[in-house]
């Protein structure tokens, strides 16, 4: 799958191995311990944060999961 | 004026074959309208909770008579923030999703919240929320309708998407990264959007959906 920054996609590929593994062998798992991909995914943000500022792309500031909070329970 | 939708429904899948899945869903063959994928934020809490949010962007298609009204809007895709928090001790996946441009035309918010199936052994259930609102005068009421038949119809792609993924687990005992994350081949993604368009539903022109 392409990043939104065209240059980014192979780092976000490096990323993505890396933190799909630790996903199903380790998180899942019940292992503590943080993501062992911190190299990769810093390298990786470098690339796509630069190219949604360079888009204008108003992901900045948002708050997570926003608009859940003025939704009822599921 | 917001429409509400909700369903819920079941896959035969277990819950972390399906949350492992989450994360490698695109590209499918029904996700062709989905142009870019990225992780913009990740933390691991200290109550072992994984918190995450994804920017994608997407295709607008919008029907002829829209294009007519709102020819700006052609011209840019559609970038949705989805925040999820994967919570592996409590068994569930809550994810909230919703469009950051386009909002005056449409806001879609959803949510879909992944848990272990109460009754069915070894299945997940999904219960997916949408709200959908307009702010145009004089157009909320046909573009809600609108917004609510393509998200419907984008739920039972994103759901054969999901399918399509976890096929490849079939029979496996343990998840594990599914595949080398290559770009599928363009012609495989069109043959398959087109075998979904000649099942679709004649009254609704798959370009719309």
């Amino acid at each position: 799958m392409n990043s939104v920054g065209e240059a980014c996609t192979e780092l976000k590929r490096e990323y993505d191995q890396c933190f799909n593994r630790w996903f199903a062998e380790s998180f899942l798992k019940g292992e503590r311990g943080g993501e062992p991909c911190g190299d990769s995914f810093k390298r990786y943000q470098q690339c796509v944060q630069r190219a949604i500022r360079e888009k204008d792309i108003p992901v900045d500031g948002l708050d997570f999961m926003g608009p859940n909070k003025d939704k009822p329970e599921s | 004026m917001v429409k509400y939708f909700s369903n819920d429904t079941d896959i035969k899948n277990g819950w972390e074959h399906v949350v492992s899945a989450f994360w490698q869903r695109y590209p499918n063959p029904f996700s062709t309208h989905v142009l870019t994928e990225d992780v913009v934020y990740r933390e691991v809490t200290a109550d072992h909770r994984l918190l995450s949010r994804r920017l994608l962007t997407k295709t607008n298609r919008l029907p002829r008579w829209a294009e007519k009204v709102f020819p700006g809007n052609m011209a840019r895709c559609v970038y949705i923030v989805e925040d999820s928090i994967v919570d592996p001790v409590a068994k569930s996946l809550t994810t909230f999703a919703w469009n950051l441009n386009h909002t005056t035309l449409m806001s879609v918010e959803e949510r879909c919240v992944f848990t272990e199936s109460a009754d069915q052994p070894a299945s997940t259930s999904i219960r997916r929320e949408a709200w959908i609102s307009s702010g145009v005068y004089g157009f909320s009421r046909p573009i809600q309708e609108f917004g609510l038949a393509r998200f419907k119809s984008n739920q039972t792609k994103a759901l054969k998407g999901l399918e399509h993924v976890l096929s490849d687990l079939h029979g496996e005992a343990a998840p594990r990264p599914l595949r080398d994350p290559v770009k599928e081949p363009l012609g495989k993604a069109k043959e398959a959007a087109k075998t979904l368009a000649s099942v679709a539903p004649s009254t609704k022109p798959q370009q719309y959906i």
